[in-house]
């Protein structure tokens, strides 16, 4: 019984992660369940098994980047304020109230941030770029054993010529978000929260 | 010294005469008077119908207090955390983000969004999945005053904390003492009566005996859990000529399906002592732990035992491994291989009287009888369907997952395709590589596949 007591959220955090967030309080009492019920270890933080233990999330061929993308950078496990504030990308961009606009930052779950999220997903050492390796790795991961080594190096050539606009050979942030500023990331990057 | 020794020497003499006498008399109070009166009035409906009077005035207690102090309820959103939207093929998913398509290109089409729908989809199954909810004790719409479904309504008022104290004191200090008793009782003649029986020479009457010592038995411990059990369609039970497949919640549901009809059993190694003495008195299948590997050996001897008319038929919990109750998980085939008519049963727990699922990953079964002991009572349903047989062109796989729709569609349950040794195994490679090969055919521009979809669990082999 005393390791439950230690894992209560407490209604301080509770305002503080609905302030960071975004989120509502039923939401935040919901998402913290389902973080306990993922916690086997109950301490109070997940680890990168904890995740894989889902298995709709191991058949997902990105589901090895989505989940590093709640880690922060060389830790191994999230707490439930980093676990809400990678979620919080998720929430749709509608669903924020007005007075957001009195922070100084922009809400977790922007098109900008949201564009970032993406960004993540290929960018692997996290330097702000997408090397031609690092995009033909993400491709070999999606794609499996299916395609050869060729044709995935020419779609990634053509991808990058498409893209990069500075002539670095590598796509930058703000040349990926020109590449997508048609495509509609409010709904394809947000999951409809119940309240 | 003598004022001293004298009291408890007299109440040491008296002590096992004075708890005879109040073993008999409850023993008596519990199990005989029901039985008699039980023509007259129905204990246990009453029970059942004052239990939830009570809860409906807790939670009524729990919206009243919680409008007076503006405090937020935690209310279970039994419909989920997030709204999924029907699930797309992964080809209409991804071709519809990126635009505007057209259906015939010869080159490769990768677009940089793709990665949005492996990320929408993996960030849903992280916040709702279907197959981890399964593994959890059923949340409740309304608290039913046991501390261990509390987690959501915490006690806000006075009249409730001293409604659940008073709640405490019957299931533990009544209720669960009484229980316990009357399982070592059932037990303890269980085991005597079997061995006895065991050795009486003549067959016929073995037979006969036996079954009667087991019923007796199996009546005893549906007795100490307070089961309220109702059988519906009884003229579909198994007969001898087949196997019983049912959905698996927890270790007593072997004894609520054998209190109404015997069976036999499968045997892996496990909860020997009890068994030993069953199989002296009654045909079982007992396998040692090496044997239960080899299927071929397994299904021989099932089908021998199915053959013989004369046999019990055989049950079989083909889902391997307890579910919450809310879902019915893959079967696996091996029953379904046999080719005998199979009896399918439906199980459904009623939740708001104890939480009956076994959670063998976060206590064990003393643990799980002792918690089942001390809850209000289990509630259940039993629905005998009627028998069927493997079709023309059906392989076993298709057989199974044609008898797990019949009873999860009997029962009010979730069908589910996941298997549910998933829990402690690893996902198999095979089905991520199938995920990457529907993503590559519509890179490639490939048509074909019209009806994938991503999250749904594949077959194994």
């Amino acid at each position: 019984m005393g390791s439950r007591a230690s894992t209560l959220l407490r209604e301080e955090e509770i305002e503080e992660i609905k302030k960071e967030t975004g989120f509502s309080h039923s939401q935040i009492t919901r998402l913290y369940s389902r973080f306990t019920s993922l916690d086997k270890g109950e301490n109070g933080a997940l680890s990168r098994e904890d995740f894989q233990r889902i298995p709709e999330l191991a058949i997902n061929p990105l589901g090895d980047r989505i989940i590093n993308a709640f880690f922060p950078e060389g830790e191994d496990q999230v707490n439930f304020r980093g676990f809400m504030r990678t979620l919080a990308h998720f929430r749709p961009i509608d669903d924020n109230e007005k007075k957001s606009a009195a922070s100084s930052e922009p809400p977790l779950n922007s098109r900008a941030n949201k564009l970032q999220f993406a960004f993540r997903m290929y960018d692997l050492d996290r330097d702000d770029k997408i090397s031609r390796d690092e995009l033909l790795q993400v491709l070999r991961m999606m794609v499996g054993v299916n395609i050869s080594d060729d044709q995935l190096g020419s779609i990634a050539d053509r991808t990058i010529q498409e893209a990069d606009t500075s002539g670095d050979g590598c796509i930058s942030f703000n040349e990926f978000m020109k590449v997508l500023e048609n495509v509609d990331v409010e709904h394809k990057m947000s999951i409809r929260f119940l309240h | 010294m003598v004022w001293f020794t004298w009291p408890t020497d007299n109440l040491l003499c008296r002590c096992p005469g004075l708890s005879i006498t109040v073993w008999l008399t409850l023993l008596f109070v519990l199990i005989i008077a029901p039985a008699v009166l039980g023509g007259f009035f129905n204990i246990h409906t009453l029970y059942v119908r004052t239990l939830l009077k009570i809860f409906e005035w807790t939670s009524l207690l729990m919206d009243k207090r919680a409008k007076n102090t503006n405090q937020h309820i935690h209310k279970p959103c039994l419909r989920g955390i997030i709204a999924k939207d029907p699930p797309l093929s992964l080809q209409q998913a991804i071709q519809g983000f990126g635009g505007s398509v057209s259906c015939q290109h010869s080159k490769p089409k990768f677009e940089m969004s793709d990665v949005f729908y492996f990320n929408q989809r993996g960030v849903e199954s992280i916040v709702d999945d279907e197959f981890t909810k399964c593994f959890s004790a059923q949340e409740l719409e309304s608290w039913n005053l046991l501390t261990r479904s509390k987690y959501n309504f915490p006690p806000i008022s006075l009249r409730l904390v001293v409604l659940w104290s008073l709640g405490l004191l019957i299931r533990y200090g009544l209720l669960l003492p009484l229980r316990v008793m009357l399982a070592v009782t059932g037990i303890g003649l269980f085991l005597i009566l079997s061995t006895l029986v065991g050795f009486l020479p003549k067959i016929q009457l073995r037979s006969y005996l036996s079954e009667r010592v087991h019923l007796m038995g199996y009546h005893f411990c549906i007795r100490s859990l307070t089961a309220i059990i109702t059988y519906h369609d009884r003229e579909n039970k198994p007969k001898n000529d087949g196997i019983c497949v049912a959905n698996h919640t927890t270790p007593i549901d072997v004894i609520i399906l054998a209190n109404d009809h015997g069976y036999s059993m499968v045997h892996g190694g496990l909860l020997g002592m009890i068994q030993r003495a069953m199989i002296k008195s009654s045909p079982h299948i007992w396998f040692e732990r090496a044997e239960v590997k080899d299927r071929h050996l397994v299904a021989q001897r099932l089908s021998d035992h199915v053959a013989d008319k004369t046999k019990q038929p055989i049950l079989v919990f083909p889902e391997g491994t307890c579910v919450n109750n809310s879902s019915v998980m893959m079967f696996r085939k091996g029953s379904f291989e046999i080719g005998c008519t199979v009896y399918p049963v439906a199980i459904k727990y009623d939740p708001r009287f104890g939480d009956a699922f076994w959670n063998s990953s976060k206590f064990g079964l003393v643990r799980h009888l002792l918690r089942m002991m001390s809850s209000w009572a289990i509630v259940c349903s039993v629905w005998y369907l009627p028998p069927m047989n493997r079709e023309e062109g059906e392989d076993a796989i298709q057989f199974a997952n044609r008898v797990k729709a019949a009873i999860a569609a009997r029962a009010g349950l979730v069908d589910l395709t996941w298997d549910g040794g998933l829990k402690r195994a690893k996902v198999k490679d095979a089905l991520k590589a199938e995920q990457q090969k529907l993503y590559s055919k519509v890179l490639l521009g490939e048509h074909k596949e019209q009806s994938d979809k991503l999250g749904e669990g594949g077959n194994p082999g």
